[in-house]
């Protein structure tokens, strides 16, 4: 019977195809969001996986908020082009133009017009009914109790105490016009299940998870990655170059860089465990509010 | 466990070989489980990762941290979020060990969150079931071992907690295990282990420690790294529900799914559901190249040797192992919503890939969860449990969820709420035909009531038609009659049910009592009308040709059939045509031998709001005009 059995990777990448050609099978007019970090790197490889020898059935769509560090922005371009993917680069045009930032507005205003605001528009603009995101539930506490298949109203906002309740692998995708369902089809793999992944799959990053010299400013504790002109001058120069890496990627002034040798997947993962601090705490958005993952999820940010 | 240190290569290597393990905990605060997970995440994390050899951590600490971590703090959420009244759902926690990787649905242990213990349940291969050793088996623990037999959980870890509270004493281990194996008999667990321990102070949790040297057994985690899971799947019933047709060109043509149960090899002779055609497996495709084999849970896709429509929904099966293929079957049903079942309710059902409708005929019983007792009732409530008889609109593809957990389940979801209001297990039971009756207290209510229990709709549905009448006036001899005789063949040879109440058939029987006069004449015509109007309310479409030679004599019959469904035609023949076409009764008038025929000594009123006039003389135009007519307005066919 031993040859009838799966390991733990190939288990999850079953359970992900699943979802993946479920909403294929099921919606109108699906998405996959593309943020170009990692997971959703593992993702899209997962979709393309689904559809073999087709292609992918629905379009990727990037919520560009402008920030985003140029090596991102090369990355996803290449790939696109490469893999033909059917791109969507959207972005809040009336916040770019008003000049909206990290620098001048504070990252909640960044957050919430550019990213937030951008999301749902880009969302109501295609009038997609299933968007899939690359989240897990071991990232962070309201993740952990969320549905794979999760249901949001007209306004995209989640209902944290009313779930539809999910058995098996039976996912209910009834939704009226205007509604729409978020799908998480990675949501039981941990940060170990994909960088294992990635090293099995040889599945190609955007070079900033690997450790380099870096120019970096220390700000409030933070480094933050010098990537183009709009850090204000007198931030800029006090620049240092650093060996540093990113454990996640958002947009460049939010996301702090590590000190870290680490410039292989094997490094990466040695270093994350010896390292104790959780994932997200790079990630500035966090430390806003209280309880600020949840609020966000509940106004439609993943 | 290991103690060889690995370089970091070496590390992801074995770890990359480990497989997946789901479990259930449920219990409440006051039970320890948060300590127990807590404890068996952190522990089992420092294990883990001290088999780095970067790592070099002070190991000996394990198993003796009792007293200075509260390791319940390390479980967000639970705690607090009931003391917010916030409803607590399914939390689900990841850790590893070097052998595997474990998901644990971590649920609330109270009876008001028995959905929730339900929905973590439903895909875990073992439940822990936690026992505080101070109170021994209890109600919530007959709860909880029904609710995991219920969802065919294989395996079940009695933890038998808090020991140190009990001295840590064999007769007490003794005493506990001996009550629950008196009482999990009545059930049908196939595995059921227990381990005394301790979360707080570490005993058997993670390392055995020497508190209880009595206890000879694996420890909680080593018993969770080796429990042997794979071969609870089922192997041996290939089925293949197509979830997704993948055609990305004209030459590929491939069906793609999620293996539900047994194997799929290259070359099987495969039968497609409902179709029953039989082709054979050509290619088993996947990103990664084509497979000779694939098994459950893969998700593949294959191509078939021979072009067969084959849809979602559609199941490919071993031709001598089929799968139940019904519209009837029984199940235990779980009511998930906080609003009250409505029995008149038809719902969505979404069964192994495919979506239809159901209706529950009847609820057998339901069950106490806390004493397993059966009892009657009405409708269900949220958390409550029950048999249940469920009719579909279509055929489902199905097996027992005992034999197949992939094909055994189902979810019910609200037509207006969408919300998934119910999920189901399937029950080994005979066929359809040996059910007692299908006729429930509500039905037998709505019989009470003089309703109906098949619906208009589902008579549109079958028949492809709408039950009315098509009624044809007209002086006697205008040819009225042929007519109706030959759009009742015409109907009949296209496919519709159809019946022609006969002018001569009525008078020679139902009517026989009745003569000619005005009076007799209105009565045989109210007695023709409930005749139509009985068959139309069974789908039946109707056909009556008769003289109703006023315009108040008609609108009672159309008042009889309904007004909706009366279609009147008028054969619009002169008298002096009809003499000649049927001369013997118009003579008898003529030599005074018969009276009161309209259009002689009474008068005929041509309707001034007939669908259609025919002219007499051309029969097949006139056919052709009723059945656009009749098409027109869905009456035949209704598609």
């Amino acid at each position: 019977m031993d040859n009838y059995s799966l390991t733990n990777l190939r288990e999850l990448e079953a359970e992900a195809i699943h979802i993946i050609r479920e909403v294929a099978a099921e919606f109108e007019n699906p998405v996959m969001l593309y943020s170009i970090g990692k997971d959703s790197s593992v993702m899209v490889r997962l979709a393309e996986k689904a559809f073999y020898p087709g292609k992918v059935p629905f379009p990727l769509m990037h919520i560009d908020s402008k920030w985003k560090f140029q090596e991102m922005i090369d990355f996803r371009d290449t790939y696109a082009k490469e893999k033909g993917w059917d791109l969507i680069v959207h972005y809040n045009k009336e916040g770019f133009e008003s000049g909206v930032g990290p620098f001048t507005h504070g990252s909640k205003v960044h957050t919430d017009i550019m990213k937030t605001q951008a999301l749902l528009g880009g969302l109501n603009k295609y009038k997609f009914d299933a968007a899939f995101g690359g989240a897990r539930r071991d990232e962070e506490k309201s993740r952990a109790k969320e549905r794979i298949f999760s249901f949001r109203d007209k306004f995209h906002q989640w209902d944290p105490k009313n779930q539809r309740p999910e058995l098996w692998n039976i996912y209910n995708s009834r939704v009226q016009k205007g509604e729409s369902i978020r799908v998480f089809p990675i949501s039981n793999w941990t940060e170990l299940d994909i960088w294992q992944y990635i090293r099995l799959e040889n599945i190609p990053i955007v070079p900033l998870y690997y450790a380099k010299e870096r120019p970096v400013v220390e700000m409030d504790g933070t480094l933050v990655m010098v990537d183009d002109e709009r850090m204000p001058k007198e931030l800029r120069d006090k620049a240092e170059m650093r060996m540093v890496r990113f454990r996640t990627l958002g947009c460049y002034p939010l996301t702090g860089a590590i000190e870290s040798e680490a410039d292989t997947i094997e490094k990466i993962v040695e270093e994350m465990m010896t390292v104790t601090v959780s994932e997200r705490t790079t990630r500035v958005i966090d430390f806003d509010q209280e309880a600020s993952m949840e609020q966000k999820k509940r106004e439609g940010y993943f | 466990m290991t103690t060889k240190k690995l370089n970091i290569q070496e590390f992801l290597d074995q770890d990359q070989k480990k497989d997946l393990l789901r479990l259930l905990t449920a219990g409440s605060v006051d039970d320890g489980k948060s300590t127990l997970i807590g404890r068996l995440m952190a522990d089992s994390k420092m294990l883990y990762e001290d088999q780095l050899e970067a790592l070099h951590r002070d190991s000996k600490r394990i198993g003796h941290a009792g007293e200075e971590i509260d390791y319940a703090l390390l479980l967000d959420g639970l705690k607090a979020e009931r003391e917010q009244g916030i409803t607590i759902d399914v939390a689900y926690r990841y850790f590893s060990t070097a052998k595997r990787k474990f998901i644990i649905a971590d649920t609330p242990g109270h009876e008001q969150y028995t959905r929730n213990m339900i929905t973590g349940g439903s895909t875990a291969n073992l439940a822990i079931i936690l026992i505080d050793a101070r109170h021994g088996v209890i109600t919530q623990t007959k709860r909880h071992t029904y609710l995991a037999n219920l969802l065919g959980i294989k395996h079940v870890v009695v933890a038998i907690n808090k020991m140190d509270l009990a001295d840590y004493k064999q007769e007490r281990f003794e005493e506990i295990k001996a009550d629950y194996k008196a009482f999990v008999t009545q059930l049908d667990v196939p595995d059921v282990n227990f381990i005394p321990l301790s979360a707080l102070k570490g005993d058997n949790v993670v390392e055995k420690g020497d508190n209880m040297d009595w206890y000879h057994g694996p420890c909680l985690l080593e018993f969770l790294e080796n429990v042997h899971v794979s071969s609870d799947r089922n192997f041996d019933d290939l089925r293949f529900p197509v979830q997704y047709v993948l055609r990305p060109d004209i030459k590929f043509r491939g069906f793609s799914t999620s293996v539900a149960s047994g194997i799929i090899k290259k070359g099987d002779e495969v039968m497609v559901l409902p179709s029953m055609k039989k082709s054979k497996v050509e290619k088993i495709v996947t990103y990664e190249g084509e497979l000779d084999y694939a098994f459950p849970p893969q998700s593949v896709t294959v191509t078939l040797e021979d072009e067969i429509d084959i849809s979602r929904g559609d199941m490919l099966v071993h031709p001598d192992n089929l799968p139940r293929v019904e519209r009837q079957f029984e199940a235990m049903l779980v009511w998930m919503d906080e609003t009250d079942m409505n029995l008149s309710t038809q719902f969505y059902i979404k069964h192994a890939n495919n979506n239809t409708k159901a209706r529950l005929d009847e609820i057998k019983y339901k069950v106490d969860v806390n004493t397993l007792e059966k009892s009657n009732i009405e409708k269900f409530k949220l958390n409550e449990i029950g048999r249940v008889v469920i009719t579909t609109t279509k055929p489902l593809f199905f097996d027992p969820y005992k034999k197949n957990h992939q094909t055994g389940s189902f979810i019910l979801i609200d037509p207006v709420t969408h919300n998934t209001v119910a999920v189901g297990m399937i029950i080994d039971k005979l066929g359809s035909n040996s059910l007692p009756s299908r006729i429930t207290d509500v039905d037998k209510e709505k019989i009470a009531k003089g309703e109906a229990l098949i619906k208009p709709e589902e008579y549109i549905q079958k028949y492809n038609q709408k039950g009315e009448t098509i009624w044809i006036t007209g002086l006697h001899g205008s040819g009225k009659n042929e007519l109706a005789f030959s759009l009742e063949k015409k109907l009949f040879d296209n496919g519709a049910t159809v019946v022609l109440i006969d002018g001569s058939s009525v008078r020679s029987g139902l009517s026989r009592e009745l003569d000619y006069s005005p009076a007799d004449r209105a009565e045989n015509l109210r007695r023709v009308a409930h005749i139509c109007k009985i068959l139309n309310d069974q789908g039946i479409i109707t056909i009556a040709s008769y003289i109703s030679r006023n315009e108040s004599l008609r609108d009672q019959v159309a008042e009889i059939i309904g007004k909706d469904r009366f279609h009147m035609f008028y054969m619009d023949a002169d008298l002096e045509y009809c003499k000649n076409n049927k001369p013997e009764l118009y003579k008898l008038v003529e030599e005074g031998k018969t009276s009161g025929l309209p259009g002689v000594d009474l008068e005929y009123e041509a309707p001034t709001n007939a669908k259609l006039v025919f002219n007499p003389e051309k029969n097949e135009e006139n056919l052709d005009a009723i059945l656009d007519y009749l098409a027109m307005n869905k009456v035949f066919p209704n598609h």
